[in-house]
């Protein structure tokens, strides 16, 4: 595949602007977290508070809401990486908000724990007394999440309410707030999934090998290509094949989907992405239920 | 591989029309034809349009964000789209067209370098218009693109657009608005938008895309007048940086240089830049929107709030300003209200002292009698600060020169504000 040329001044634009939220965060908020999925955009957060900091540490701690459905490969990655930084690392389990009657696993074949995260998140915001989590959601990603600010204001039951948003004008980012309240905070908003993948490729940044091509034991559901885990309940029709593929988003595994792919390094990511003609979020059966689904979600406090 | 392509980053617009000019359809087209929708939303959308019984795929629906404008077939805010060309990359900040539309298309074009301004064909200006155009020129938007839409429903009518293109050029003299740009498209057929129209071949100028990856958003900040807010204080206390002391944030306006004297606001104290840092590297200079660390040569007190200015170009220290007012909140502004005034990275009290006068924005007459400043008006008032702030002429600098002001009691924000003097 051909090298691809990066147009690295709109990636410096992003990244100006990024880091200008993260010291936003920090002045403007007394204990702020890093949502940390394992995912790509929470990896490049993560990537941007180190510069944002430096020389200093980054000075909050990563925020797990582990649904215990992970890829072990991410687990090993969150450890690593909060170990070279030195940062504190939070988990909150969605296993115990379900052992302690907090909500309720969903059943039947399309079960996921997606979903039952916001209760485990709302949850650690309390115990851990947050009042700002960080969260790489992006724009582009969703009809809902484009019109969301960067700093999202949430009431005492951690709601979202789509109409009674603070007006964002320039730079200037009004994170005052009232006891019990929250903010989320995204700081990389403006960018698209390319963007991101184009500037792992810039800055080198390391990646769980789950987003290059790797054999795998998937299934095909409803035309999405699913990782298989032995939790997983298969449908009658439903069979296990071996094939080479990759992530283009993680998260839970029970509701990510995986493409068919050779691509093995960042410059075939990145054409790769470039040449797609299907969003990321395609392969996300949680986003399919129906069409509102992400909005309905956000308003009851997921990330 | 190419590799003499110029670097030319990223282009903020905001778009600007009455309810039905054809918004949505305009850029649900830009996003069409410059192949920046994906399958799965064209699929999405095009079963959408069946449902509705619309026989062609209405690309309105692309731009179409909340369940309850979906519901009420409205847009009720601020939305942010994203598409590129091979060209360049293009941020849009989609502003609705109804009553509370002055506080959206204000807080969309703060952040835009161009404004793309709808005009329907067969009604040429009209009020709204004289509005957007205000809004665009008040927030010193570099460029204005005017969309003369539905050119279709008056037969591609040369004559006729040539009378609006008048009326046009009348009115962006009357706003003081510089640089402007008139193009006669149809957005739902397409011409003019990415493609040049085959109808519309009389007409010599770029399309709308043509012209939006080739727009020059010069720097037009003089160099002297660099503003770093100080957002935060970077302290390692480990043993490799034991002393380190940077002070963190975003130059805005020109630039600055190691060596460089500087002075400290309020301090009035002078120092000089020891260094210019970003992660792991110093620079040789810092220009206008980098995120930097600068490190002094002196040992003084300097903290978020404070802001770093070359000593040879100081913005006005003031705790009196008068500011032009876009106001946000149901609740009307309160002549001796006080609020709290967040202006780059300081937060003071304030008190308003006085509605000087309020901007008719569908005439731009000013009007000296009216003091009730409401939801949606725009006004010139005199604020007093309970401590002195830093700033300058918005349209020297917009982030020494831009305000909010912020409600004590619910923390909304609920106006935002332009220096004047
Ligand atoms: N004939 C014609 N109709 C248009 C054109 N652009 C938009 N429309 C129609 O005008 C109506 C309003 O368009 P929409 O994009 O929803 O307007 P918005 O309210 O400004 O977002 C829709 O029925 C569109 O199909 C055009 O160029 N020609």
């Amino acid at each position: 595949m051909n090298n691809i040329k990066i147009d690295t001044r709109h990636l410096r634009q992003l990244e100006n602007e990024s880091i200008f939220i993260m010291r936003e965060i920090v002045a403007q908020f007394e204990r702020p977290a890093l949502l940390f999925s394992g995912g790509k955009d929470s990896i490049v957060l993560v990537h941007l508070a180190k510069k944002a900091f430096w020389p200093g540490k980054i000075p909050f701690p990563l925020l797990h809401i582990d649904t215990g459905h992970n890829f072990q490969e991410t687990l090993d990655y969150r450890d690593n990486l909060a170990k070279e930084l030195g940062c504190e690392l939070l988990i909150a389990y969605v296993q115990e908000s379900i052992d302690k009657g907090r909500c309720v696993e969903e059943k039947g074949v399309n079960a996921s724990r997606n979903k039952l995260q916001t209760v485990t998140l709302l949850d650690a915001i309390e115990e851990y007394k947050l009042d700002c989590a960080i969260g790489g959601g992006r724009r582009d990603e969703e009809k809902a999440r484009a019109k969301e600010r960067f700093f999202s204001h949430r009431d005492e039951f951690g709601q979202w309410d789509p109409k009674n948003q603070r007006p964002e004008l320039w730079n200037i980012f009004n994170g005052r707030k009232n006891m019990g309240e929250h903010f989320r905070v995204f700081p990389i908003s403006n960018w698209t999934e390319l963007d991101v993948w184009q500037y792992i490729m810039q800055e080198k940044i390391v990646m769980p090998n789950l987003y290059y091509t790797h054999h795998r034991k998937v299934f095909n559901r409803d035309g999405v290509w699913l990782a298989w885990a032995p939790f997983m309940q298969l449908k009658e029709t439903e069979e296990i094949v071996e094939l080479d593929v990759r992530c283009r988003t993680i998260g839970d595994i029970t509701c990510t989907g995986v493409t068919l792919s050779t691509a093995d390094n960042l410059n075939d990511i990145v054409s790769e992405i470039a040449a797609s003609r299907i969003t990321e979020r395609g392969g996300r059966s949680d986003d399919k239920r129906s069409e509102a689904a992400m909005e309905d979600r956000k308003k009851e406090g997921y990330f | 591989m190419n590799n003499t392509k110029p670097e030319i980053g990223l282009l903020r617009f905001t778009t600007a029309g009455s309810v039905d000019d054809g918004k949505s359809t305009l850029i649900g087209r830009l996003l069409y034809d410059s192949k920046s929708i994906f399958e799965d939303q064209l699929k999405s959308i095009t079963e959408t349009s069946k449902r509705r019984g619309n026989d062609e795929v209405d690309l309105s629906l692309l731009t179409d964000g909340l369940r309850a404008e979906r519901e009420q077939g409205i847009t009720i805010d601020v939305a942010y789209r994203y598409f590129s060309t091979p060209n360049r990359k293009f941020i849009i900040a989609d502003t609705p067209g109804h009553i509370q539309y002055t506080r959206n298309m204000v807080t969309g074009a703060s952040t835009a370098d161009v404004a793309v301004i709808l005009v329907d064909a067969r009604n040429g200006v009209i009020e709204q218009t004289i509005r957007h155009t205000f809004i665009a020129s008040l927030l010193n938007l570099k460029h204005i693109i005017f969309c003369v839409n539905k050119m279709d429903l008056i037969n591609f009518s040369q004559e006729k657009f040539l009378q609006i293109e008048t009326e046009i050029k009348l009115l962006a003299k009357k706003v003081g608005a510089n640089n402007i740009h008139i193009i006669p498209i149809s957005a739902k057929f397409g011409d003019n938008v990415v493609d040049k129209s085959n109808t519309l071949s009389w007409f010599e100028g770029e399309t709308l895309l043509q012209l939006l990856e080739t727009i020059r958003i010069a720097d037009d900040y003089s160099d002297k007048c660099a503003r770093f807010p100080v957002q935060y204080v970077i302290r390692p206390h480990d043993d490799k940086y034991h002393d380190y002391r940077g002070y963190a944030g975003r130059l805005s306006g020109g630039k600055m240089y190691p060596g460089e004297l500087v002075t400290i606001l309020p301090s009035m104290l002078v120092s000089r830049i020891k260094s210019i840092d970003v992660f792991e590297k110093s620079l040789p200079e810092a220009k206008s929107g980098d995120s930097v660390t600068i490190v002094l040569e002196d040992d003084i007190d300097v903290s978020r709030g404070n802001m770093i200015v070359p000593s040879e170009n100081i913005p006005q220290v003031t705790k009196d300003l008068e500011i032009m007012m876009c106001w946000f909140n149901e609740k009307p502004l309160m002549i001796r209200g006080k609020y709290v005034l967040r202006h780059s990275s300081s937060e003071v009290k304030c008190m308003v002292m006085a509605v000087n006068h309020k901007i008719n924005i569908n005439t731009l007459e000013p009007d000296y009698k009216d003091q009730n400043v409401k939801m949606n008006d725009i006004a010139n008032i005199t604020i007093k600060t309970t401590a002195p702030i830093f700033i300058d002429d918005y349209k020297k600098n917009q982030v020494s020169g831009s305000l909010i002001l912020v409600d004590e009691a619910t923390n909304e924000t609920v106006g935002a504000g332009m220096v004047v003097k």
